[in-house]
């Protein structure tokens, strides 16, 4: 699924966060934050509410603009970047709180995440003729075994406004695969779910990890969840970094059972 | 009893006594409708997509309507003083979009809506600058539009059809089927809805905004326009037909917001509504019901349906 990027292999840097501060008026959301996220791993970002996480996802994907410090993905150095341009790069992500399309189909939105992948000429589209129709015919088989691999086939066609939280989750993951990622950014996607719910969707997301290779950073606060599914996790608190490394290392780490696990587990 | 007589039945008596007349105020009224809609699809188009009522809609109808018969006078052939015209309506949208929705982005509503009013007087000092401020007759022929009626007798009367009547119907149900077609089944259109639904979630899909909006307003653009030309060729093309602009407000409570059908339904309701309540329910209170009864008809709805007939609660934000 994942157009393998030529220049950067399994295990090397694909995305550096280097010493980066971003505050809003007075407040400090993220203060001099450094980590990296390699090629085909799974990072978890961690933390108390308010740490910044969810600030940290929004700069590397262009939504903030970090009044310091510098984001390097494939190699290529940016301080501040558009959100369109960051999904051309190949950043695509899922929020906190659902953001789908809700007046569409689960089908519409999927497809949605194709966007950028289709060039078909401007006049052609408004005819639905020639290349367009061709192209449109080739993106909808991509999304189809995006649908069979979510198994979410039965609800096709229904307006995902309608559909229950979890569904809705399912659905927005399917757009941001449909873009092709490089880098996944999952906001914390089993928010709100039940055990059943979480299992799934723990299953789909090691299943783009191991059988496309996609590279996933993700923001949770199921614990189990984060120690079982990354490789290894950043921990931030008060927009610092706390700790950094694997789960059992993060894990042992005292200032982190301090801030934020509590007894250890 | 007089009174309640001449308002709940002798109306519909007359309606069954010169059924010709009827069908000949229903027509008219449908074609009146038809227009309203018009404008307020263009409201809906940009409403949908940044969020914002343009009170501008109504002078872009003008301005469109003006360029187009302004260059036909400065010379230009009428074929060429279309394509001209709709440039004009793409470079302003562009401008629009990078002179007063980018710089606002991210501002409250209201201070959009604000920003339309500018955009409207704008408009008006630079048609006066370039066209004069005096009224225009529309290019119909130049532009191949019929003209002239057509007759047909029925029941046991005549019921007349304008031919420019008629043309502005076809045109304008082969322009919303256009649109219809253009939002759901293409990438851009796609696009457009995506943006209407959440501008987060778009962004993050690699939708840019301001390309969208750029394309939302050059539709609106187009739509003004053909509205404008429909109507210059019912009227004249003056700064006075703005205030039809104000004619839309009622068909977008009865609509919704939001909904293309229900700028469709919403117009045809409005037209042939206020149609009938002033041919039959006008003499009683001396006439001129014409231009207010669509009000009327809006505050009925805002009380007992505030989110239209089609539309979402979206209508809150206004």
């Amino acid at each position: 699924m994942t157009r393998t990027s030529q220049s950067i292999q399994k295990g090397e840097v694909l995305l550096a966060v280097d010493q980066v501060s971003l505050s809003f008026g007075g407040v400090k959301a993220i203060t001099d934050v450094s980590f990296d996220i390699r090629k085909g791993e799974i990072r978890a970002i961690i933390g108390p509410n308010g740490a910044g996480k969810t600030s940290m996802l929004n700069v590397i994907n262009g939504f903030y603009h970090p009044q310091q410090g510098k984001i390097t993905f494939k190699g290529q150095t940016r301080s501040k970047m558009r959100p369109s341009v960051a999904a051309a790069q190949g950043i695509a992500r899922t929020f906190q709180n659902v953001a789908l399309f809700k007046g569409m189909s689960t089908l519409d939105n999927i497809m949605s995440g194709r966007t950028l992948k289709m060039n078909s000429h401007f006049f052609w589209q408004c005819l639905r003729h020639g290349p367009a129709m061709a192209e449109e015919i080739r993106h909808r088989e991509f999304v189809e075994d995006i649908i069979d691999f979510l198994e979410i086939q039965a609800i096709r066609k229904v307006p995902v406004g309608k559909l229950p939280y979890g569904l809705q989750k399912r659905v927005e993951l399917g757009r941001a695969l449909a873009m092709e990622p490089d880098l996944l950014l999952l906001d914390e996607p089993m928010a709100g779910m039940n055990l059943e719910e979480k299992e799934d969707m723990s299953r789909f997301i090691i299943d783009v990890n191991t059988q496309y290779g996609t590279t996933i950073a993700l923001i949770e606060h199921d614990m189990g969840v984060v120690m079982d599914l990354s490789d290894r996790v950043v921990v931030l608190e008060y927009g610092r970094k706390l700790a950094d490394g694997t789960p059992d290392e993060v894990k042992a780490d005292q200032s982190v059972i301090d801030a934020y696990l509590g007894v250890a587990h | 009893m007089d009174i309640l007589f001449k308002i709940l039945i002798d109306p519909f008596l007359q309606m069954g006594a010169m059924p010709d007349l009827f069908v000949q105020t229903i027509w008219d009224g449908f074609v009146t409708g038809v227009l309203y809609a018009l404008i307020a699809l263009g409201f809906v188009l940009i409403f949908k997509a940044s969020g914002v009522f343009n009170f501008a809609q109504g002078i872009m109808v003008v301005f469109a309507g003006l360029t187009l018969v302004g260059l036909y006078e400065m010379g230009l052939p009428a074929p060429l003083a279309v394509l001209v015209t709709l440039g004009v309506m793409f470079v302003l949208a562009l401008a629009i979009e990078r002179v007063v929705l980018r710089p606002l982005v991210n501002q409250p509503d209201i201070i959009l809506f604000m920003a339309t009013f500018g955009i409207t007087y704008f408009l008006i000092g630079l048609g006066e600058l370039i066209f004069g401020g005096n009224p225009k007759q529309m290019i119909t022929d130049q532009l191949f539009l019929p003209r002239g009626a057509i007759e047909v007798k029925m029941l046991g009367g005549f019921v007349q059809f304008q031919k420019i009547d008629i043309a502005a119907a076809v045109i304008a149900v082969v322009m919303i089927v256009a649109l219809a077609v253009f939002f759901q089944k293409t990438r851009i259109g796609r696009a457009l809805r995506a943006v209407a639904d959440s501008h987060k979630a778009a962004l993050s899909v690699g939708i840019s905004l301001n390309q969208i909006w750029v394309i939302v307003w050059f539709t609106a653009g187009i739509v003004a326009l053909v509205t404008g030309i429909m109507w210059g060729a019912r009227s004249d093309v003056s700064f006075g037909l703005q205030v039809i602009a104000l004619k839309a407000l009622p068909v977008l409570i009865l609509g919704g917001f939001t909904s293309v059908p229900g700028a469709i339904v919403g117009g045809l309701i409005i037209g042939i509504g206020e149609k009938l309540g002033e041919f039959y329910w006008g003499p009683l209170v001396g006439g001129g019901i014409e231009s207010w009864l669509a009000y009327c008809i809006a505050l009925g709805f805002l009380l007992f349906r505030p989110q239209g007939l089609f539309g979402d609660k979206i209508i809150e934000r206004i």
